[in-house]
């Protein structure tokens, strides 16, 4: 297995024909959509509804970042802003983070990478679409009748005793919304070991496919915890059962616990497939086999481990024993290994290849810098001390939203351009895109890198006012927020505009090597029209350079 | 509606020479691979299962440390002979319900669907014998939230009259006890209507011909779920009425 890389020269694309019959047009019709159970069209609603669910919480952070321009709370009362921050969170961890990649591009490719027709429950998978929609229903209820000023986190006893918002409709709707997940899992879990195709060993997998594995562990044994202790949260506020209420001798710590039992691997949910989606891209335009290959696969199965024995570190200040945090300090340090061998065999990978710069490549490198970022702030707030200066304040704020934000976020862009060409059959537009991923990179760091200041200044979060001198770096947040909505909203645009505009992609337009890229695009409703016989191993560059003729499989 | 089997390729129309089984989607290579598949499912979806049930053991067992006392003299308030009787309903219950699959599998349609109305039927038993228990919980105040006194256990509690009464505080934490009580409970037997609820479905289905025809990986995935609501008692049976009866 050579690591060298290999020149391959891009097809042309004037030649390229939209096949005749794709999984777009095998059937038409509202109905042939919504009953569908091909995980193709199931990914397309579910690009659909999260992109929708991105914009409301999208207009959510717009409106906590023109409240903050000014010192005063002017633009809305106090109340309103712990609910407009409160929806921001919700909405964009559990309707959009949560299944951004799985539900869209892993739905999508999970089968198709492994040599398979579809996921091993396809009535299952639709049914995970409808529990999505149910609990973004639920959440956006209870935005409307009132909203809900808990935060993200439904931190008792203020969720279970002191607000008279929406708390029980918004903990429903997350609560159905963590089925979707759940059963999402499930179904990864399953497919990826009983329809791998012939020859489809474990070591072959594209990389993609072993972090949708770990992060489909982490969703099936994390979720439900969640689901639990915001039953409990229902239960105490509705018939007031008392396991996390003082006054009858319950914990509200227990709470956290629970909740974060779940939420600080939920980080890993939504971030391992995004470095999954970075793995395919740094490969393919590097030309190179990613380096460390079984590194890189084992340390995504190491982070889904870890990160379930981690969860103290959000409750330092909160009055657990110093004792286990000093010990849950140290596993949060040992997280950060996995997480360095992904980012170090990324760097090895394009040490030597043969670089382009295509607009996914683009966003994978400003994952590369974000996360890390990310990553090494995160290293401070989970050393004890650090943590209790900064825990509450901006910086943690800047941190979480360079990893999910800058992180993940960038990954699933990059996943989405990448994939464009296969999931619609046509290219997105290069040069408008490119500019695009600029302005998101430019906006993003004017956004959060003042934050980390701002928190090390001790602003802390979650004010809807705030003292004057630090108004000059919130402008210069507000403004990087308007730099980046607007880096959002391009790319909804110009893919819409492909839709029927661009140039017809052809079956593999990057040369990547996946099983993904052998098939036409769009792809047949069946995928493949016999089942592949899998001889290579994932990332072969001289294999795909040496096949004399690329027999794409086109029907018609 | 099965999309799958509408979405085949043009050429390919199913024809005697790809003598698949009725049942069998389209999307798997042979009947092994889609039962393999299903079972497979299940005992991941029962792996959440014990997940979500563990956040209430995990809560148990931490609560149970701290409010001992208490403990004690909320599960002195049950009654162990209708725990007992229950526990023996719910396991005859499994045994019935493993009847079931055994029929299923040797293609035996009236036996199947006897078997899954003796199971419905001891759920129902079950769930008659717990709504009692409730009913009785809130007769003597021990609703937490809803109902609830501390009168019984500042008090002498006539059935073990060498428990002394608990001072003010502790009597108090036994609302913890009770809450544990009917969320742990309640989540089971939330568990036993849904569970019935679908075999009810099984039942009607199992008219039809369904089950009996060489295809029971329905019947035994829904076997498993049963026979894990029943092992999930079999750990709240002890902790919560038996292992505090005597000090
Ligand atoms: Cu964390």
């Amino acid at each position: 297995m050579s690591t060298a890389s290999t020149i391959v020269k891009l097809p042309p694309q004037e030649g390229a024909t939209l096949p005749k019959k794709s999984y777009l047009n095998s059937e038409y019709g509202l109905k042939s959509w919504l009953l569908t159970g091909d995980h193709k069209r199931i990914a397309i609603l579910y690009l659909i509804s999260i992109t929708f669910m991105f914009f409301v919480g999208g207009a959510m952070a717009g409106l906590i970042r023109l409240e903050l321009l000014t010192p005063q709370s002017d633009l809305m009362a106090t109340d309103t802003y712990n609910k407009v921050f409160s929806m921001h969170g919700i909405v964009m961890v559990f309707l959009f983070l949560v299944p951004s990649v799985p539900a869209t591009i892993g739905n999508f490719l999970i089968p198709i990478m492994i040599g398979a027709k579809d996921l091993a429950f396809p009535k299952i998978n639709l049914l995970s679409w409808y529990l999505y929609l149910a609990g973004a229903a639920f959440t956006i209820a209870a935005m409307v009748l009132g909203g809900v000023d808990t935060g993200w986190t439904f931190t008792t006893p203020l969720s279970t005793h002191y607000l008279n918002t929406h708390v029980v409709t918004a903990g429903l709707g997350i609560f159905i919304a963590g089925f979707s997940s759940i059963f999402t899992g499930l179904n990864f879990i399953v497919t990826i070991h009983r329809m791998r195709a012939p020859g489809m060993t474990w070591f072959r997998l594209p990389l993609f496919i072993w972090s949708h594995y770990a992060a489909s562990i982490l969703m099936v044994l994390g979720t439900p915890v969640l689901a639990i202790s915001l039953v409990l949260v229902i239960l105490e506020r509705t018939i007031g059962i008392g396991i996390f209420d003082p006054t009858k001798g319950g914990d509200p710590l227990l709470f956290q616990h629970l909740f974060w039992f779940y939420s600080h691997p939920a980080v890993y949910i939504m971030i391992l497939p995004g470095m999954g989606v970075i793995s395919e891209v740094i490969s393919t335009f590097s030309r190179k086999r990613v380096f460390g290959y079984t590194a890189v696969a084992f340390s995504s199965v190491a982070i889904a481990v870890f990160g379930f024995f981690v969860w103290e570190h959000h409750m330092f200040i909160m009055g657990v024993s110093n004792y286990s945090a000093l010990v849950f300090s140290l596993l949060t340090m040992l997280v950060a290994v996995p997480t360095a061998i992904k980012i170090f065999n990324w760097s090895a990978t394009l040490y030597k290849g043969s670089i382009t710069f295509e607009t996914p490549m683009l966003y994978a490198f400003g994952f590369l810098g974000l996360v890390t970022i990310g990553g090494m702030t995160g290293v401070f707030l989970g050393s004890m001390g650090m943590d209790i200066h900064l825990t509450e304040t901006y910086f943690i704020v800047a941190h979480f939203h360079f990893v999910m934000v800058g992180g993940m976020l960038m990954a699933y862009l990059s996943g989405i351009h990448f994939w464009w060409p296969k999931m619609t059959g046509r290219m997105y537009p290069e040069q408008v895109s490119k500019l695009a991923a600029l302005t998101t990179f430019i906006g993003f760091i004017l956004t959060f890198f003042p934050q980390f200041i701002l928190g090390y200044l001790g602003m802390p979060r979650r004010y809807a006012a705030y003292p004057p001198e630090f108004q000059v770096l919130n402008v210069l947040s507000t403004a990087g927020a308007t730099v980046l909505g607007i880096g959002y909203l391009l790319p909804m645009l110009y893919m819409t505009w492909s839709l029927k505009y661009g140039k017809i992609a052809g079956a593999n337009p990057w040369q990547a090597t996946g099983l993904e890229w052998q098939i036409q695009s769009p792809p047949l409703t069946e995928n493949f029209l016999e089942t592949p016989i899998v001889d290579h191993e994932a990332y072969d560059y001289e294999w795909l350079a040496n096949k004399t003729q690329h027999e794409v499989q086109t029907v018609g | 509606m099965d999309s799958q089997a509408i979405a085949t390729s043009p050429e390919h129309t199913p024809s005697v020479e790809h003598a698949h089984p009725p049942y069998l989607r389209h999307h798997f290579e042979t009947v092994e691979q889609q039962r393999e598949a299903s079972s497979f499912g299940m005992w991941l979806f029962l792996l959440t299962e014990i997940m979500f049930f563990g956040g209430m053991f995990a809560a148990y067992l931490i609560y149970r440390n701290w409010y001992y006392p208490a403990f004690v003299a909320g599960s002195h308030q049950l009654s162990i002979v209708l725990g007992t009787i229950n526990t023996a309903v719910l396991i005859g219950s499994s045994f019935t319900m493993a009847m079931a699959v055994y029929s299923a599998e040797t293609r035996n349609r009236k036996a199947l669907i006897t078997y899954l109305l003796l199971t419905i039927t001891l759920g129902l038993v079950f769930l008659g014998i717990k709504s009692d228990e409730y009913h009785e919980k809130w007769e003597k105040h021990h609703v937490p939230g809803l109902n609830f006194s501390v009168h019984d256990f500042v008090n002498v509690n006539p059935a073990y009259p060498d428990d002394k009464p608990l001072p003010l505080d502790m009597a108090e934490k036994t609302q913890v006890y009770f809450s544990l009580y009917f969320a742990m409970t309640g989540m089971h037997a939330l568990h036993m209507i849904i569970g019935i609820s679908i075999l009810i479905i099984l039942v009607i289905k199992a008219y039809g011909g369904s089950y009996t025809d060489g295809h029971v990986s329905t019947i035994e995935n829904f076997g498993l779920y049963w026979h894990f609501v029943d092992i999930v008692w079999i750990f709240l049976f002890p902790l919560l009425y038996l292992i505090s009866r005597h000090q």
